[in-house]
């Protein structure tokens, strides 16, 4: 089982070794064999372990070696199973080899295929290592290694100027939350003396009550420890805030999208807040932030959603909206339903990207939806997926979404924090938007007239069996996954997560959830039907009301329309004023001060006093002989009146 | 092995390389220079290997200088010539001579003229880096540390850009004038000590007063070497008209003698002056790391932009040295290390499109990646290194220095770690601009990647970097006792009473409730981690040791033996009884 684990984390690696290194020589088939097969070896042996450890509640630990040892400062390398992160193994490592397969399909004919390929299965090694890790530094190591890769593949078309910014720009974002991140480790560390996790949640109980010194005051040291961390994960999970680089992140490969964007890496942020529940259940005030966060994430980013014209964009704020479902949910110390909502978002989200990589593909690269429609007929299998997909998304009864959404909505319902109702009314409304934002981009794509040209319609054909066959698992996962995993991820009284995941007992939102009353329940499947009514209406019966609407109340549908002008309000209030005080403070600091009063200001000084001295020396005798005289008659004086 | 004066061979050597190429001067013409290039390269690589040896011979365990070499120079004046090395010396000693050769191998085809002198330079440099590391004499300390001057300024002089001359003077005198403060402290030493021993002058006592000036003069020295803002504006400038190789020695190894000084001289001579100067010192690393990395956002120039950022690195330098924390000072020599490695590869990089298209405008690149993928590549890891990329040796040293000072002031921490993003920034948007793109410029179209020459230059870098930012296990185990040497000097001399020993330490408070509130499990049953803790060697035993008896607990002492394990027990109430009689 060890030997397993090991594979399952570093057959990605090799496959990206492959791939990297003799890519290039051996061409595209055999590094997209190397890197498929490998990945599916791990897929293989990750769902074997999720089945054999996973469902009889065992881990397993495998040290590797040491990392870093500095007197009390320890940590290994190593790969720990719990069913946390065996949960996390499983879903990465099947949407990863799915994307693989889609991407074999999707990326033909693109002259960087050995790129490509070795950079997925480097992006899938990091974020194994990530939720694999024993200890805080190595999931830092995943987390910035994940970071790497989504910029690498942000910015996979490199000759792209639009895509180059949107890679830095999402690294840099990510920088500013791992400073939270960083921070977090190192408060941790200050309270425990130790990263590991395991040591670190045994000592919790004794530490409850510490106080943490930290800039200005003195702070509750968990709250103080957990605020950081949940900073990072605000960062890697594009919370809202930090929001802002997840759309443009869509300038990559579909593929991308669907793998980092929105089955995995942006979900790191909610797994490490799940990770450290047991500090999180001292933490009160941190979870009621956490809570609003994500609350505010999922209303803000699904209105946006509701505006978009980019097929890829409107997917990427429904992926904002629906993390922020996911931290209400761990806020509110309903941890399981987070990860439960996780684990069907990554299917149905992973399904919706894939399904508009196919659209895109079949539109000859058309990517606003005002320019599609009736080709529902042209791509029937693309057509059903996305169907399938959003019914998840919103939470239609019975496809996976409901059953983890309806879970996340009663939790809201029956918390003890006082945030917990305010959560509810914000995630039905979000529910809603969400059901509209969705059939608008479905009616807008694939129903009414055709508004693309000609040359496009003509062109229109079904993806290839490679592409569809990754759609039709996905769809699978999304239609069924809910269903099947209900009772063990969330079931009432399961014992799936063991010590995975710690919840106090009066935090208990798990056993009450199952037993709201029934409008409760059914409140999202309501909000759900509420949506998708209202866009049948827009789009179908009432086509002017949008155009209506957008001049009626136009300063709302700008605002909306252009993200709530987060962007321009970073560009003012930081972009523009470092790069502003870089130039000012080279110019005027570093060149004017520093060299100018420095090493230019004495050497200008000494060749005038050079002068000077110079001009004293005339040559004339007398001038000399005169100043001789002088000092004599000073030296003489002193000496007789001192 | 162990007869032959290693130390010594290993400082000469390179010298006597110096010598073979002088005297072949003769030959003239090609031949000339290439017999220069063959015998440099071969009189570092031998270097090279003899440091390899100087490790292996090398016992991490004590404290002391190893593989003395000393006799009698003058003995009238009581000065010698007295060389070793320490853990602390010895990783620098390494990274000298790993980068002599590399320059040598980077330069052999891009410098063309006066090769034979080109090639001296470089060898007498190499002498004089590591004579100056391991000198444990302060004439010949401050001989060797004088010495580096000289090369690098004809390197800079001779073979510089257009404006080297200006370059040249300004890095020359503004290191000189730092020098002469330090040699009038250095004087003053001599004469208090009796001696120009270093060992011993590291055990004199100096009182307050006197401590904070010779803390200044040296101070004057190493900041100007390191470079620390505000005196880093001569750093730019020399690295802007140095050769390729010249930037890759100055950047790799210059930049360390600053770092190197405090840590062998200011720490543990001035331990007063160094707690009173310690806000001012982390005042202007802040400083260092948010300006220069402002700054660096704003060049044109690509070696102006990493010379800037190399500033910032040694900000991490300097506040992780005067933590004086066994993390954060291991922090601060293993980010030298690995600066050295990394920034001299950022050169090298710089040097390589320079060698092709003769500019060093970042506007004059651009798609480069089109035609030089292998470059690309290998620019990318340096790029991410030096952003401090956890798996790169960047990240270990960074990250070990935020954690020594977060445990003494957290302000620090949170303002270096904006550094975090900075950096990111400036050096991601040098390389979109240089790499990523379309290529447009005709210049440009006929480019060429990496040669077999270039790739070999570059491995050894690229596996350093790289082993050491996932396995750095064996340079800390390497510093690890010299350093904790130093902190426990440094604390006995503040507190001799041992009141605050351990106070200021988070984890160390963190280690004392451990075991008298409540006993983890975590250590109980882990005792393997404390048993092959490397604090079992004497020294930090005995600091430890009298951490618990200065408590009157006896549970400290029992939690000891506990985790020594009793094989270590004689040896314990051996060191007791002897300081309590």
């Amino acid at each position: 089982m060890q030997t397993l684990a090991i594979l399952v984390v570093f057959l990605p690696l090799i496959g990206f070794l492959l791939a990297g290194i003799l890519g290039q020589k051996l061409g595209d088939r055999f590094s997209q064999l190397a890197t498929c097969g490998l990945m599916g070896f791990s897929t293989v042996f990750s769902v074997y372990i999720f089945f054999q450890l996973g469902l009889h509640g065992q881990s397993l630990s495998v040290p590797l070696f040491t990392w870093i040892h500095v007197e009390f400062f320890e940590v290994e390398w190593g790969i720990q199973l719990d069913s946390l992160s065996i949960v996390m193994i499983a879903v990465v490592t099947v949407v990863s080899f799915m994307v693989h397969i889609y991407s074999v399909g999707y990326m033909k004919g693109d002259p960087g295929v050995p790129r490509f390929m070795s950079y997925l299965s480097l992006f899938t090694f990091f974020m194994l290592s990530l939720v694999t890790a024993p200890n805080l530094l190595q999931m830092f190591f995943g987390w910035e290694g994940v970071g790497l890769c989504s910029y690498l593949l942000i910015g996979y078309w490199y000759d792209r100027d639009s895509a180059n910014i949107a890679a830095i720009k999402a690294f840099i974002v990510n920088r500013i939350g791992d400073i939270g991140f960083v921070l977090g480790i190192l408060t941790i560390f200050g309270i425990f003396g130790t990263v590991d996790f395991s040591a670190v949640f045994e000592l919790v109980p004794e530490h409850q009550n510490d106080t943490f010194s930290f800039l200005m005051g003195k702070y509750h040291a968990l709250t103080l420890a957990t605020l950081l961390l949940f900073i990072g994960a605000m960062g890697k999970s594009a919370q809202i805030g930090l929001h802002t680089w997840l759309p443009d992140a869509m300038e990559g490969p579909t593929p991308v999208s669907a793998l980092i964007h929105a089955a995995t890496m942006v979900t790191a942020g909610v797994f490490m807040i799940v990770r450290v529940s047991p500090l999180l259940e001292y933490a009160p005030l941190t979870r009621e932030f956490i809570t609003l966060i994500g609350a505010a994430t999922a209303l803000i980013t699904a209105t946006i959603a509701c505006v978009q014209n980019d097929i890829k964009r409107i997917i990427a704020y429904s992926t904002c909206s629906q993390l922020g479902y996911m931290f209400m949910a761990a806020g509110l110390s309903g941890y399981s339903a987070s990860m439960f909502h996780l684990t069907t978002h990554a299917f149905f989200k992973a399904l919706l990207f894939l399904g508009a990589g196919s659209v895109i593909h079949a539109m000859s690269d058309e990517h606003d939806i005002q320019k599609m429609g009736g080709i529902w007929k042209y791509i029937p299998i693309t057509y059903v997926v996305m169907w399938i997909g959003s019914m998840a998304l919103a939470g239609i009864p019975f496809f996976s979404g409901f059953y983890s959404k309806d879970i996340i909505i009663d939790v809201e319902w029956v918390s003890q924090l006082p945030v917990g109702k305010i959560a509810y009314v914000l995630a039905i409304a979000a529910a809603i938007l969400t059901a509209f934002y969705s059939w608008r981009l479905l009616l807008l794509t694939f129903h009414g007239k055709p508004r693309a040209g000609d040359a496009v319609m003509s062109y229109i054909h079904e993806s290839p069996l490679i592409i569809l066959i990754p759609l039709v698992v996905l769809a699978i996962g999304s239609l069924f996954s809910g269903s099947l995993l209900y009772d063990l991820f969330v079931g009432e009284g399961t014992t799936f997560w063991g010590a995975a995941i710690f919840v106090l007992p009066e935090d208990d939102v798990m056993t009450p959830a199952h037993h709201v009353v029934h409008w409760v329940e059914w409140s999202p499947s309501i909000a759900a039907f509420l949506g998708i009514g209202v866009a049948y209406l827009f789009y179908v019966y009432e086509t002017d009301w949008p155009e209506k609407f957008a001049t009626t109340f136009k300063k709302t549908y700008l605002f909306v329309y252009n993200k709530w002008y987060f962007d321009e309000l970073y560009q003012w209030l930081f972009v523009n004023p470092s790069l502003k005080f870089g130039k000012v403070l080279w110019e005027e600091g570093d060149q004017e001060a520093i060299d100018g009063l420095g090493p230019n200001g004495l050497a200008t000084l000494s060749v005038a006093s050079g002068g000077v001295l110079c001009r004293l020396q005339t040559g004339y005798v007398y001038h000399y002989a005169f100043a001789m005289i002088i000092g004599l008659v000073l030296m003489m004086g002193w000496y007789f009146f001192m | 092995m162990a007869g032959l004066p290693l130390l010594s061979m290993t400082i000469f050597l390179p010298l006597l390389g110096a010598l073979a190429i002088f005297l072949n001067w003769g030959n003239g013409g090609i031949a000339q220079a290439n017999n220069a290039r063959w015998v440099a390269l071969w009189a570092s690589l031998v270097t090279l290997g003899l440091t390899l040896t100087l490790c292996g011979n090398f016992d991490s365990t004590s404290s002391n200088f190893q593989l003395e070499d000393k006799f009698q120079w003058m003995p009238l004046l009581n000065v010698g010539y007295h060389v070793g090395v320490d853990g602390i010396s010895l990783p620098l000693i390494v990274l000298s001579a790993l980068l002599i050769p590399v320059s040598i191998l980077a330069s052999w085809t891009s410098i063309e003229e006066r090769v034979a002198e080109y090639m001296i330079a470089f060898l007498v440099l190499e002498t004089m880096l590591i004579g100056m590391f391991s000198a444990l004499d302060f004439i010949l300390f401050y001989i060797f540390f004088e010495g580096v001057l000289i090369p690098m300024f004809l390197i800079i002089g001779i073979w510089g850009g257009p404006n080297r001359v200006y370059a040249a003077f300004k890095f020359f005198l503004y290191t000189l004038l730092g020098s002469v403060l330090s040699l009038i402290a250095i004087i003053y030493v001599y004469f208090e000590v009796g001696s120009s021993d270093i060992p011993l002058a590291l055990t004199t006592p100096f009182s307050p007063e006197i401590q904070i000036w010779l803390w200044i003069a040296f101070f004057a020295s190493f900041a100007v070497k390191i470079p620390m803002w505000p005196l880093h504006t001569w750093l730019p400038d020399a690295h802007v008209e140095a050769p390729t190789a010249g930037s890759v020695i100055l950047a790799g190894v210059l930049l360390k003698m600053g770092g190197y000084g405090f840590i062998r001289f200011s720490i543990p001579m001035f331990p007063e002056a160094s707690a009173y100067f310690t806000p001012f010192i982390f005042t202007l690393s802040i400083i260092a790391i948010i300006y220069t990395s402002l700054v660096a956002l704003a060049q044109k120039d690509m070696k102006k932009l990493i010379a800037y950022s190399s500033v910032a690195h040694m900000g991490f330098v300097t506040l992780g040295i005067f933590t004086v924390d066994a993390q954060g000072m291991q922090g601060a020599i293993t980010q030298m290390v690995s600066h050295g490695l990394i920034s001299a590869a950022l050169f090298l990089c710089v040097g390589v499109v320079y060698d092709r298209i003769h500019s060093r405008e970042i506007a004059d690149y651009g798609g480069l990646v089109h035609r030089m993928p292998r470059y690309a590549a290998v620019f990318m890891v340096f790029m991410l290194a030096s952003v401090g990329l956890p798996g790169t040796s960047g990240f270990v040293g960074e990250f070990l220095v935020l954690l020594g000072t977060y445990q003494i002031n957290t302000w620090v921490t949170t303002l270096a770690s904006t550094g975090m993003v900075l950096g990111a920034a400036y050096a991601l948007w040098l390389y979109r601009r240089v790499i990523f793109g379309v290529l447009q410029k005709p210049k440009l179209k006929a480019i060429v990647d990496l040669h077999w020459r270039e790739n070999l230059v570059f491995s050894p870098l690229l596996a350093g970097t790289l082993i050491l930012g996932f396995y750095p296990m064996p340079l800390l185990t390497m510093i690890d006792t010299s350093v904790a040497n130093v902190i426990d000097q440094y604390n006995i001399a503040l507190d001799p009473e041992g009141e605050r020993f351990f106070k200021t330490k988070k984890s160390m408070e963190m280690a004392s409730y451990h075991q008298t509130n409540f006993f983890p499990k975590h250590y109980c049953e882990a005792p393997k981690a404390l048993k092959q803790s490397k604090m079992v060697q004497d020294n930090r035993l005995s600091g430890l040791l009298r951490f618990a008896r200065n408590d009157n607990n006896l549970l400290n002492l029992k939690y000891f033996i506990k985790m020594f394990g009793d094989e270590q027990w004689p040896y314990i109430s051996c060191i007791g009884n002897g300081s309590e009689a």
